[in-house]
């Protein structure tokens, strides 16, 4: 695809693992592990590419041979037309990275302070440093703890400096590493908000890995799901399936045990404590959360409840059931 | 130039940061003193059982202790922070280095910087300056010469030594401390005097890693003495190409190490 | 429960503890061999200064010969690794400092076993893998250096087993200062520096001018590392040898009940203030 801000074509990626030899306690065995394998996709410009998969599915390993950091083991990869290992320098003005768990701001100093370093290490103007700062303080709400050291910032707040801090040289390209995990309901509110506004604004093309379906289905139009380092699925949110990806769990704490509950329209998961807690899967497109409760309460009651969204792993669990019925044949390929 | 400002403004905030609780800093600056000091003192008892040691006398190993101590310390404030690197690795945080449009090297060695070592350093020119006085110098010109050039290409030496440990980082990560044979060892057999060691340390510690260049051999020069086999005083002159080496050293040891964990890691 | 099988089940229990510290350092084959490596390299250089300052020395050199300084010098290195001299990174005051010692307070045994086991469980991995190694390297180097009797082991296992714990006792304490102090780099900054210098590390303690051994003979550092190695290496026998090995488990048992003051304060500081 040409302007393709992402192009990865039969990409594999392996490690050596050394692993200890069962009843020989001082050896050790060295093994090869593909995290990546034969993995070939586009992402083109503007595109939001929801990239999911369970733990260890090879999603790290693909993003660091993204951005330069892991060198592939064969096939070929180019992120904003350029070669990431050979000109990681010059890609790394033109791509931001959050990583869910690594900062990039300095740990016992303000904001004000990283951002400045920041500015100089991508050696932006000062005009153009300070309208862009502006900028991502207000979107972001920074204000209030501007000058607060950042280990002394909440989770909440702290992500958003990252965010901030990542996008603050205006890259065409943001590659999100779970980006809301962990955080509550309002943060991850704010912080999707902001990447659609920024997306729509100036044209960011975004990539991002996550767990939280919800992620997927406010940002992205497009999902990869990758499961054991090949591509499962490469489509559109609602060719996942719109009952596998929006389906909501109710999980209810009832008075006393009973059998398992049977209401129509939602699937029964399973229940704990001689059925003392239970769990209901339901389509929000076809019922709500207040319907089934309505229902369960015609026949126990309820003493305490929650809504869940089901994991990404419970998504690509399903999507391969379902491949496996239709008789896919194997591993399904890219669609 | 654009890199020397983005260092700037980390060292400026580094400083700021360090300096903010003026306690905690009065007791780093008082800890790196009673390192130096402790050092010195080691020296010292030795001192109150012989009167030469190596060919020296006490005046004479002030001049190898001075030398050694401010060259390490100084290579220590600039580039030390680099035995983090195994943390970083371990922690991943080394990506985020990655990210940045600067050489990997010369993020980490501007990421920090360590004034709590100005205390020991103060320790090595207190017995440089000591040492200076207590010796009669046959020619004060030479001595210049020979130790101007041993703090410089002494440092140089020192922090090549921290760069080529830290190269070695990326395929130890857990063994970290084998490096500690060769920094803090190195620094410890560079302010002994080298004739008191045995062929093969003589060897390690005079050419491979070569310390005996920082404060040995200068000393050497600056009294006026032949120096012992294998380590003859006018090689003192040949500081710079010693530095060279380990410059070399340490750029193929950093660059193996990149590739490796570019390679291999994850 | 009967008092015997409780009794049983706790042993088990403290038992436990110092297995779990063995099987975590058993992950850090690596580091055991780093550490080995640059003691040795230490034990060199060491070595050649201070058998020149023997060969060249003006005074009785504190009794020392060629054998009993070998056995200085490479039976320190040796027992560098199990001997707790500064403080570990992570310990007791990084737990106080999150909170989580409220929860190590839960525990049905004392704070100080909960931590000084594991640490004992540690050092007993290092001793042998890190220790006999540096002792071998020393033989071939230097020439021969242990004791002839069997005396000098037998109480040395000992009074190397009582060091272990009570320099590890040390930290602790120091650790437990942060339920006071806000920030205890500093003291352990100082603790590790003067410690290591007055147990006897960089020189022996009898070469010391006669004022700075007084002074280190009021600290317990000497018991650390210096009196194991001279029981071990046969500087002082017999009943010398049961002496020191008699001091140390003094030092031993006041670092214990000092530790258990400690916790005990540190119990009720947090009761006080809420954690």
């Amino acid at each position: 695809m040409p302007g393709a801000v992402v192009e990865v074509d039969r990409l594999v990626r392996e490690f050596t693992v050394r692993e200890p030899v069962p009843g020989r306690r001082l050896r050790r065995r060295a093994r090869r592990v593909r995290a990546v394998d034969e993995m070939t996709f586009t992402v083109g410009p503007g595109e939001a590419v929801g990239y999911i998969g369970a733990n260890g599915a090879g999603k790290s390993t693909t993003i660091k041979m993204l951005a330069g950091i892991l060198v592939p083991t064969s096939g070929s990869v180019r992120t904003c037309g350029l070669e990431p290992i050979g000109e990681r320098r010059t890609l790394s003005r033109r791509i931001g990275v959050v990583f869910g768990q690594r900062s990039q701001l300095w740990w016992d100093l303000p904001l004000s302070e990283s951002f400045a370093i920041l500015g100089a290490i991508h050696r932006l103007e000062p005009d153009a440093l300070a309208s862009r700062r502006a900028e991502l303080v207000e979107e972001l709400e920074l204000a209030d703890f501007w000058s607060t050291p950042v280990r002394q910032l909440s989770l909440g707040q702290r992500r958003r400096a990252e965010v901030a801090a990542a996008l603050l040289h205006r890259p065409e390209l943001v590659v999100l590493d779970e980006p809301t995990i962990g955080l509550d309901v309002l943060s991850k509110q704010r912080l999707r908000e902001f990447l659609v506004h920024e997306r729509r604004t100036r044209g960011t093309t975004l990539l991002l890995t996550t767990h939280d379906m919800g992620d997927v289905e406010r940002l992205c139009e497009r999902v990869l799901v990758v499961d054991h380092g090949r591509l499962a699925y490469d489509g559109t949110l609602s060719g996942l399936g719109a009952t596998v990806a929006a389906e909501r769990i109710l999980v209810v704490d009832l008075a006393e045990p009973v059998a398992d509950l049977q209401v129509p329209g939602t699937r029964h998961l399973g229940s704990e404590g001689e059925g003392v807690r239970q769990r209901l899967a339901f389509d929000p497109a076809t019922t709500t959360a207040a319907a089934v409760l309505t229902a369960v309460q015609t026949r126990a009651e309820v003493r305490d409840l929650s809504v869940a969204e089901p994991d990404v792993e419970d998504v690509v669990r399903r999507l391969w059931a379902r491949n496996r019925a239709v008789g896919a044949g194997g591993r399904p390929g890219s669609a | 130039m654009a890199d020397l400002t983005a260092y700037r403004a980390v060292l400026a905030s580094r400083v700021r940061a360090q300096t903010t609780y003026r306690l905690s800093f009065g007791l780093d600056l008082l800890g790196a003193l009673l390192v130096g000091l402790v050092e010195l003192a080691e020296t010292w008892v030795v001192f109150s059982q012989v009167d030469v040691l190596g060919g020296l006398d006490f005046g004479g190993v002030l001049l190898v202790f001075g030398l050694a101590n401010i060259c390490f310390s100084v290579a220590d404030l600039l580039v030390g922070h680099l035995d983090r690197l195994p943390r970083y690795i371990r922690e991943g945080t080394i990506d985020v280095f990655y990210l940045r449009p600067q050489p990997l090297l010369a993020q980490l060695v501007t990421s920090e910087i360590s004034l709590r070592r100005l205390t020991r350093i103060g320790v090595g020119v207190a017995a440089l300056v000591a040492g200076l006085v207590a010796n009669e110098i046959p020619d004060p010109l030479r001595a210049a010469a020979v130790v101007g050039l041993a703090l410089v290409f002494g440092t140089l030496i020192f922090c090549a030594l921290f760069v080529s440990a830290a190269g070695c980082q990326f395929w130890l990560v857990n063994g970290a401390e084998f490096t500690n044979a060769f920094t803090y060892g190195g620094s410890y057999a560079a302010s002994q005097p080298t004739s008191v060691f045995g062929t093969g340390l003589k060897i390690t510690f005079g050419f491979v890693v070569p310390a005996a260049f920082v404060g040995y051999l200068p000393t050497l020069v600056v009294l006026g003495q032949p120096g012992p086999a294998l380590l003859p005083a006018w090689l003192a002159w040949f500081l710079p190409v010693a530095a060279l080496w380990s410059c070399l050293l340490a750029g193929l040891l950093w660059r193996a190490g990149v590739r490796h964990y570019q390679g291999a890691g994850g | 429960m009967s008092p015997v099988t409780e009794s049983r089940l706790r042993a088990g229990l403290l038992w436990s503890l110092v297995r779990a510290g063995f099987a975590e350092q058993a992950h850090y084959r690596l580091a055991v061999a780093a550490g080995l490596f640059t003691n040795v390299v230490f034990g060199f250089i060491r070595a050649a200064v201070l058998f020149a300052a023997l060969d060249a020395s003006t005074t009785a050199f504190a009794g020392y010969d060629r054998d009993t300084l070998g056995g200085y010098v490479w039976i320190s290195q040796a027992l560098l690794g199990a001997i707790t001299l500064m403080a570990p990174i992570s310990s007791v005051e990084e737990r106080i400092k999150n909170g989580d010692i409220a929860v190590d307070y839960l525990r049905p045994v004392p704070l100080v076993a909960a931590f000084a086991l594991p640490a004992v469980g540690r050092a007993a991995y290092t001793l042998l893998p890190r220790g006999v190694p540096a002792v071998v390297v020393g033989l071939l180097t230097t020439g021969w250096f242990l004791p002839p009797t069997p005396g000098p082991y037998l109480v040395g296992v000992l009074s190397v087993a009582v060091a272990v714990v009570a320099s590890y006792l040390g930290v602790h304490c120091i650790g437990l200062l942060g339920f006071w102090v806000v920030d205890t780099r500093g003291i352990k900054a100082f603790y590790g520096i003067l410690g290591t210098f007055l147990a006897g590390l960089f020189v022996p303690v009898d070469l010391f001018p006669g004022w700075l051994r007084t002074l280190a003979g009021f600290t317990p550092f000497p018991t650390f590392l210096q009196y194991p190695v001279d029981v071990l290496s046969g500087r002082v026998l017999g009943a010398a040898a049961w002496q020191h090995l008699g001091v140390q488990l003094a030092w031993g048992l006041a670092l214990l009940a000092l530790a258990l003051l400690l916790e005990r304060l540190g119990r009720r500081h947090l009761e006080v203030q809420g954690g």
